[in-house]
């Protein structure tokens, strides 16, 4: 439109048009904390890994911040974004996780904690948690469980998901390595431990040469129906 | 009858001098009213990539030493994981540039073939406050469209020098400078440890410092130490002198068996042709 109204003036001269002059600027209730987590369901064990670094901007708040969170015995939970409201979501949680063992009198299941947190994120539908949310864990059959949630509450069971900062670098490649996509004639192999958690030490690897948030150290916890064990390793500092 | 043509109209280098006198920025408006109709609809702006850097200069016993690192990215995303920030501009005279990637390469370029044209002209080598007086006009020029910020330093016939150039046309002349997204935490090194007439091998580890505190403190800047050291007697470009990160190790083999990918049709063309000349280029998979 305005290209048009151009041409009916002197092509050297420019017409002034009204355009954003001074901004007001109002103060912004979220920050972006960086980090990138990653979930991986096998056949009896879970995988929840996160990256430790908190930034903000172009700085680093710390080396050693990991995303995952211990819930029960059997899940751990993931969350990046910002970091406030991670530390909100996670203490209403283990809040409500007790209320439900007191009136219940057993632990939640994966499944339940999943949708239990559905409705939590869904509750702040018109001011969200700026939080992205994955679950990995143990089923009641003790088979591997992952949940994956958007900031509001949409969330599906999958087999892996990666979210955060580099999910986008991640997902591809959990797709070809995992999901066995865009390839011809590889046997399709069930994932064993040691081959998954060698994969996603691997995939952090990489999302660390290319993503700026991710770095620092690698926090991996395999769940077990032994229990959870954690591990850190260490990435590129830069 | 003399029919007289104007030689000059005829002139098919006047023509290209005027049009190429500099860059127009009359499409400066249009741009900011485009950035806005495009956000009403929810699309973004292209942005152009910045280098996000730390860049840091000295003068010590000899001469100078420039230091930069070698990351460049595209918004957060790391673009080039080792690209080179210390420009040449004279034999004696090299210039590291931050802030937007192609304003940088291209401002030096400029600089180069205007010292190059200046030294022909004169007859004299080129001195470092020649090349900050020519930068400074160009950028103020462009009223801080041109987005380069640059550190400066050589050592010519009065001495060794170092100048700052900022993108709206302003520069500074210290002994020691920093500049980039990780400038703070280099200069906080150089505001610790620098002394004047520093002896070399003190001078490049101080740099080197400054350098990987910006590495490792800014988001922006990453991977390799570049260092440059200028004196009388000539230029060593130290390309990777530290690498203070190295990649992870990885414990899985992810390379694909021929036949992964699925072949939907297949033709073959012969083409009958003879070998000429074989050349092999390694390249830099890292």
């Amino acid at each position: 439109e305005f290209t048009r109204l151009n041409l009916k003036h002197d092509p050297g001269k420019m017409k002034e048009y009204h355009y954003t002059g001074p901004v007001e600027h109002r103060f912004s209730p979220y920050a972006f904390n960086g980090g990138t987590v990653l979930a991986v369901a096998g056949e009896d064990f879970a995988i929840v890994a996160s990256d430790t670094r908190l930034s903000e901007g172009y700085s680093i708040h710390s080396r050693d911040s990991p995303k995952c969170y211990k819930l029960t015995d059997t899940t751990v939970i993931g969350c990046s974004g910002f970091h406030g409201d991670c530390l909100t979501l996670t203490k209403i949680i283990d809040a409500r996780l007790k209320m439900y063992k007191h009136s219940n009198n057993k632990s939640m299941t994966s499944g339940a904690i999943a949708a239990m947190l559905s409705t939590i994120l869904y509750g702040r539908r018109f001011f969200p948690y700026y939080v992205y949310n994955i679950i990995g864990g143990l089923d009641e059959h003790g088979k591997g469980a992952v949940y994956s949630f958007d900031p509001v509450g949409s969330y599906q069971r999958d087999t892996y998901k990666a979210g955060g900062s580099a999910s986008a670098m991640l997902q591809p490649l959990l797709d070809n390595q995992i999901g066995f996509k865009n390839m011809e004639g590889v046997q399709h192999v069930p994932l064993t431990r040691d081959k998954a958690v060698q994969l996603v030490k691997d995939v952090f690897i990489s999302a660390a040469e290319r993503d700026v948030y991710t770095g620092d150290a690698l926090r991996v916890c395999v769940i077990t129906k032994e229990g959870i064990n954690e591990q850190t390793i260490p990435l590129r500092k830069d | 009858v003399n029919s007289r043509h104007s030689v000059e109209r005829r002139d098919p280098c006047r023509k290209y001098l005027l049009s190429t006198k500099h860059i127009s920025v009359i499409n400066d408006k249009r741009n900011v009213v485009l950035e806005s109709s495009l956000s009403e609809l929810g699309y973004k702006a292209p942005i152009a990539r910045k280098t996000g850097t730390t860049i840091a200069g000295i003068v010590y016993k000899d001469g100078v030493i420039l230091g930069a690192d070698t990351r460049a990215t595209d918004d957060m995303v790391v673009a080039d994981k080792n690209c080179m920030k210390i420009h040449y501009i004279a034999p004696n005279i090299y210039c590291c540039g931050a802030g937007v990637a192609a304003d940088a390469e291209i401002t030096t370029q400029i600089m180069a073939s205007n010292v190059e044209l200046h030294t022909l002209n004169t007859g004299r080598p080129p001195l470092v406050a020649m090349v900050t007086r020519q930068l400074k006009q160009m950028l103020f020029r462009y009223q801080g469209h041109v987005g380069s910020s640059l550190i400066v330093g050589g050592v010519d016939v009065t001495g060794a020098h170092l100048f700052s150039v900022y993108p709206h046309g302003s520069y500074d002349k210290l002994p020691f400078l920093t500049m980039g997204s990780g400038a703070a935490a280099a200069v906080s090194i150089f505001e610790d440890r620098f002394k004047p007439n520093m002896e070399l091998e003190e001078a490049k580890q101080l740099v080197n410092d400054a350098i990987a505190a910006g590495i490792f403190c800014d988001l922006g800047s990453g991977s390799n130490v570049d260092l440059c050291v200028i004196t009388e007697a000539g230029v060593e470009y130290l390309r990777g002198y530290d690498k203070p990160t190295m990649k992870g190790k990885r414990e899985g083999q992810y390379r694909y068996k021929p036949g992964t990918t699925a072949i939907l049709t297949k033709t073959i063309t012969p083409l009958s042709l003879d070998v000429v000349d074989e050349s092999v280029q390694i390249m830099d998979t890292e």
